[in-house]
């Protein structure tokens, strides 16, 4: 068992790096966005494996799915057929930049790499109880109530701000 | 979800309620100057409840920490928002953006800096943050049709989304690290346990987020551009109200980790340091700017780094000078973009040298607003020397001395581009003829000017409410 996960991990880490990797490099917008959903959907798989059976779901369902449609949309509707605008040029700053990311990166690679013993929840549910629809459903109307309704004004906010920003012949009235 | 809690959480309860209200009411009745008012109401009705002494505890298990430090804080952001909307109306009006959802946003902001001020989990902390910083990139970019406001709005939007990353990377590893996300139980935990360096990283990246969000050196670059671009009185609220959020926040989490930070060399000496680098950054940039908003901007980033200098402290002295820091620094820059909103709205007029004559076209402007040029050099009898004052006094108490003589040194060189402003426009003659005609004066002006007077002189009353808020502040 302890093989097979392992195997699992290595194969789908692998994908969620070269779909990452491949985001980034490629010139082309829309092999840009279907390297995403490659990359949303290993990590997917990776929740699967941490028995985290409805955060899998809904990474799949809303990133993969509704997100990325969005994405696409968008990237056909703005047209970006003209690759060489998008060419970076590479000069010292950006070197800089590179280095600087380098440096953070070991550094919480190293860190998150320790061995470091951390503190176990006691809880009666296991593993996979946990990771269950109902019972984050039972945590987020009970003990995470105030953060789950207080998210409905920020949601609110957007919405408002979206139109306020992009309404077209949105004129001031008295 | 008891009633109990509801009432314990009044403030934001009511803001939460009143937030529909006015969504509501614009979108029925479509009328700015009504949503004005009520939004005017709303922040009169939230700011006569930080008045009066109120219950203290935790609400909705434990999500909510609602305590006299809350209590000054939203005193100090509702009245940031009733001051910046009565400055902005005329200035929508002029820019032809006077829309109603104006007012709501600035609302929603407002309550967003309330929930990170009593916030006792991390979630509630983030969501706060989040509602205040989205709050904030739509107000930036609201002139719509102004390609400096759009530029300002992209930069701010893009870097405060990273910046957001940083902070809730951070709040995960925390969590990993203490496996608590109720900030008095992460405190609990780091007494008992010893800090594992997962903790450590994870503190720092919210850090990172913190900084960026006050503009600390080398978090800063944003502030000018985003200051310049955006309308001058967003530019008053963000300069203000969503600094002292982001302070109340970081002295909360500071607060329940500090057995972990108290005495710790290598916390102070990484604080010190950032705090040195924004005093002096921030002053040394702001002397070559001419654009009054610009200047402005890079002197917040100095204002920032005196703050810190009474986080670094990390005594309650300290801490409640901050928070009296950030009402007076509220009040006093929220007055200087006040003027420079009336006088821009007027005539374009941005730089320094275009106020020449203004005091004998204008005197009372002129002297309205040489009274916030001086109490923001620091200045005795004005608000903003006693703020000073309390801060470097905090570190020195601390053992800091040589933190505080790096502040007041760095203010001694503020003084240099505060006092120009002054210059011109007491002993320069004007450009030309009538050059200020037009430009009225409003009377909030007056009235910011009246409060940071009386905060020099009276500062002791205040003084006691910042004292008592971080007395009762922990000890639950």
């Amino acid at each position: 068992m302890e093989t097979v996960s392992f195997i699992l991990f290595s194969f789908l880490g692998a994908l969620v790096m070269v779909g990452s990797i491949g985001t980034v490099w490629s010139r082309n917008p829309v092999t840009s966005a279907l390297f995403l959903v490659l990359n949303f959907f290993a990590l997917g798989g990776i929740y699967l494996l941490l028995e985290a059976q409805f955060i899998a779901v809904v990474q799949v369902i809303v990133y993969a799915g509704a997100i990325m449609v969005l994405f696409l949309f968008t990237i056909m509707l703005l047209n970006l057929d003209d690759e060489q605008a998008l060419k970076e040029k590479f000069d010292l700053q950006k070197g800089f930049g590179i280095l600087l990311g380098g440096v953070l990166l070991v550094e919480v690679l190293y860190i998150l790499g320790l061995k470091i013993n951390l503190p176990q929840k006691s809880t009666t549910l296991t593993p996979v109880e946990i990771g269950e629809a109902k019972n984050i459903g039972r945590e987020l109307i009970t003990n995470f109530l105030f953060p789950f309704e207080i998210v409905s004004i920020l949601l609110l906010l957007a919405v408002v701000g979206a139109i306020v920003l992009a309404k077209k012949n949105f004129s001031p009235n008295t | 979800m008891a009633l109990h809690d509801l009432l314990l959480a009044l403030p934001i309860t009511f803001a939460t309620l009143w937030t529909i209200l006015l969504i509501v009411v614009e979108a029925t009745a479509k009328r700015a100057q009504l949503t004005f008012s009520l939004t005017s109401v709303g922040f009169l009705i939230l700011i006569t409840m930080m008045l009066f002494p109120s219950e203290q505890g935790y609400a909705f298990g434990e999500m909510l920490r609602l305590s006299p430090y809350s209590q000054f804080a939203n005193f100090v952001f509702a009245l940031s928002g009733l001051l910046v909307i009565t400055l902005s109306q005329s200035y929508l009006a002029k820019e032809n953006i006077h829309f109603g959802e104006y007012y709501i946003i600035v609302f929603i902001a407002t309550l967003g800096m309330m929930l990170m001020a009593s916030a006792a989990h991390m979630v509630v902390l983030f969501i706060g943050l989040e509602i205040m910083s989205i709050a904030l990139y739509v107000l930036a970019g609201i002139m719509r049709k102004d390609l400096r406001a759009n530029e300002a709005a992209m930069k701010y939007f893009l870097l405060g989304a990273f910046s957001s990353g940083f902070f809730l990377y951070g709040i995960s590893l925390i969590y990993g690290a203490t496996g608590e996300m109720t900030l008095f139980k992460i405190g609990i935990y780091l007494q008992e346990n010893s800090a594992t360096s997962l903790f450590w990283i994870g503190l720092s990246l919210m850090m990172v987020g913190f900084l960026f969000k006050i503009s600390a050196v080398p978090f800063h670059q944003w502030t000018p551009d985003v200051y310049e671009g955006s309308p001058t009185p967003s530019t008053a609220l963000m300069s203000t109200a969503s600094k002292a959020a982001a302070f109340t926040a970081l002295i909360t989490v500071v607060l329940n980790v500090s057995s972990q930070t108290e005495n710790n060399s290598n916390w102070i000496f990484a604080l010190s340091t950032i705090a040195v680098l924004t005093m002096v950054v921030g002053n040394i940039a702001a002397l070559s700017q001419d654009n009054l908003k610009r200047m402005l901007a890079f002197s917040s980033i100095a204002h920032a780094g005196y703050m810190l200098v009474g986080i670094v402290a990390g005594s309650d002295a300290g801490y409640s000078a901050v928070l009296y820091y950030a009402l007076v620094y509220s009040l006093m820059n929220i007055g200087a973009f006040g003027v420079i909103a009336l006088i821009e709205q007027q005539r374009e007029l941005t730089s320094a040298s275009d106020y020449a004559g203004l005091f004998k076209e204008k005197p009372l402007l002129a002297g309205v607003m040489a009274l916030f040029m001086l109490s923001l050099t620091g200045i005795p009898p004005f608000g903003g020397f006693i703020g000073k004052y309390k801060l470097f006094a905090a570190a020195v108490e601390s053992g800091l001395s040589w933190l505080a003589v790096v502040g007041v040194l760095a203010s001694a060189v503020s003084a240099y581009y505060y006092l120009r402003v002054v210059v011109f426009m007491f002993m320069r003659e004007p450009q030309a003829e009538n050059q200020f005609e037009g430009v009225v004066l409003n009377p909030t002006l007056v009235l910011i000017a009246l409060l940071v007077f009386l905060l020099g002189i009276f500062p002791t009353g205040m003084l006691r409410f910042a004292g008592e808020a971080m007395k009762f502040a922990f000890n639950m």
